[in-house]
């Protein structure tokens, strides 16, 4: 079973580092020396349906846009849900991780099972540091795929066992 | 007499162009009042870090101008820097920089046609809703545009962002075998392109011709891509090196980006339309076929059919990546040396949408001094407006909802990149 977890971001933008940091914090804790991969994307729409090509599981990390609350993370089953327009920041030509999920949706390129968890950034200029709570949540949904990926290899599970 | 009444077009986030933007109109009754396409994606400065760099790292600084078209901004630089520096270059490498311009026109065109501007004409919010009645030429696009990002993942080390290009060639030249690997899907993707050209020529244009100076490279027996003298329909034919005598750039209060004139001239139109009605001589036979079949004519002066252009373009762009790989053999070297001494260099590439000229000062150590770049889309900026002055009284009759779906389809016919000049339009109809 091909299980790929994709970290999206731009780790120039501050809190929006925060998928790529989960795909790096993850490599660190050695997931992928028990047959998972771990890919960093920038989040655009076509490369990122290529990435999930043939996978049967994928999880998908992402910051998502401020609402208030930063470090709060969010879990979409993207089978059963429809992404929010304005929840993932738009990227070049307005083709990000949410337009990659309604497109694949439409022309069945979804894989089996996806899960996008989206952790809400706070700041997002060029140069900008993480924010605390942010760094937080990226240690915290590490750790949760990390215990995820290791107990579990059925993709029906992992769907039962969303945060 | 009864009071005139006046209606104001607002389109506060423009979508599907690159960069945010919004665009604003005023009319009083069926007149146009005014146009703005308000570019306020905030300025990047870009020409000022380029100050104190080595010349070296140049290439890679500016390809993060764009996500879009960073070979463009590669290309210019390099050919900028290298006449500055009298560095000659291997025709292998200038073959290869070829293939590498046909892998961003190809990715960018495809994405244009297909994702953003395909949806307008077909009455599509988005290329999402296209996809649900049209998944398999939608499939067809997405797949063409990767045939792109493959050639550009080949040649530049990676598909956004290349790193490979250097001042002289490349740090790093393909082998002919992996060049070769390649050609399967080259053949596959110019046989979509054609088959790309038939579907969008029977799109419905609006009928709309405007009398534009076109500018665009033209070099002796080739499609231009980084080579050629700058030449238009009006007898325009200059070096690089004279763009800054012809051309100038002006602040207007309602835009972050420049708008380029033609000194003494005013607004003037660069990209694919602009070359092919300068250079349908140099397309390969199987393009101008494809054109005469689409029913493109020379000159082609109405901006809804740029959307076929761009699709000859890319009939051109991959059966000229099939011709260099065939011809390809490595060079001797990957890249000639370049040595620092105090000059000044300016070169103009062919970006997918359209001309890109740069200019770069250099010290004794290599270090820039001055730098200048003129992306094409300032250049477009006020043909656009211009455009959309007449275009909108063609159409100030029909609902507020309608016109602006027109507007913005008039602004996407130049596949703006606000990024690179400065990701949204909103347009303002304002009617009283």
């Amino acid at each position: 079973m091909a299980l790929r977890i994709i970290g999206c971001g731009n780790l120039d933008r501050g809190d929006d580092a925060a998928g790529m940091l989960v795909a790096r914090r993850l490599r660190a804790l050695g997931v992928e020396t028990v047959g998972l991969e771990v890919i960093e994307q920038s989040g655009e729409s076509f490369s990122l349906m290529d990435c999930w090509l043939g996978c049967e599981l994928v999880i998908l990390v992402d910051a998502t846009a401020p609402t208030g609350a930063p470090g709060q993370v969010q879990v979409w089953n993207a089978h059963a849900d429809k992404l929010p327009e304005d929840v993932f920041p738009c990227s070049t030509h307005a083709f990000g991780v949410r337009e990659a999920v309604e497109l694949a949706r439409v022309m069945n390129r979804l894989p089996p099972t996806l899960q996008i968890y989206g952790i809400e950034g706070k700041q997002f200029s060029f140069g900008t540091p993480l924010s605390t709570a942010v760094e937080r949540a990226v240690e915290s949904v590490a750790q949760q795929l990390l215990e995820l990926t290791r107990t579990m290899r059925d993709p029906a599970q992992i769907t039962q066992n969303r945060p | 007499m009864s009071k005139q009444p006046t209606r104001t077009i607002k389109v506060d986030v423009l979508a599907r162009v690159e960069g945010e933007g919004a665009l604003y109109v005023k009319l009083k009754g069926d007149q146009v009042q005014d146009v703005k396409l308000k570019i306020y994606e905030p300025p990047r400065f870009f020409e000022a870090f380029l100050r104190g760099r080595h010349f070296s790292e140049i290439p890679d600084i500016v390809a993060r101008i764009c996500g879009i078209c960073p070979i463009a901004y590669q290309m210019s630089a390099v050919h900028a820097i290298e006449r500055a520096l009298g560095v000659a270059i291997d025709p292998s490498v200038r073959l290869l920089r070829r293939l590498f311009y046909c892998g961003e026109w190809i990715e960018s065109h495809a994405l244009h046609v297909y994702m953003l501007h395909a949806p307008d004409f077909l009455g599509y919010p988005d290329a999402i809703a296209m996809a649900r009645d049209h998944p398999v030429i939608v499939q067809r696009g997405l797949r063409l545009k990767k045939a792109g990002n493959r050639i550009v993942a080949l040649m530049g080390g990676r598909e956004i962002h290349p790193v490979s290009a250097a001042v002289g060639g490349f740090y790093k030249t393909p082998s002919k075998s992996a060049l070769k690997e390649l050609m399967d899907e080259l053949k596959w993707a110019l046989d979509a392109s054609l088959a790309t050209a038939r579907w969008v020529s029977g799109f419905d244009c609006p009928d709309f011709e405007q009398d534009y100076e076109f500018v665009s490279l033209s070099y002796p027996d080739e499609y231009p891509f980084n080579e050629g003298r700058i030449v238009s329909n009006r007898g325009l034919d200059i070096d690089a090196s004279e763009y800054e005598d012809n051309f100038t750039e002006q602040h207007v209060e309602h835009s972050n980006a420049l708008h380029s004139v033609l000194r003494g001239r005013g607004s003037y139109m660069v990209g694919p339309m602009a070359r092919f009605n300068l250079n349908f001589d140099k397309l390969p036979e199987v393009a101008q076929q494809a054109a005469r079949d689409c029913g493109l004519q020379v000159p082609c002066r109405n901006p809804f059919r740029s959307i076929v252009v761009r699709a000859i373009e890319l009939v051109f762009a991959c059966h000229e990546a099939l011709r260099v790989i065939r011809e390809y053999e490595p060079p001797p070297a990957p890249r000639a040396e370049a040595i620092a001494r105090i000059s000044m260099g300016q070169a103009a590439t062919e970006a997918p949408r359209g001309l890109l000229y740069h200019r770069y000062g250099i010290d004794q150590d290599g270090l820039i001094t001055s730098a200048k770049i003129v992306p094409p889309t300032s250049q477009n900026q006020k043909r656009i407006e211009e455009d959309l002055w007449h275009f909108v009284g063609q159409v100030a009759t029909r609902p507020t909802a309608e016109i602006t779906l027109k507007c913005e389809q008039a602004v996407r016919n130049y596949d703006p990149c606000i990024s690179c000049a400065t990701h949204f339009l909103t347009l303002h109809v304002e009617r009283d």
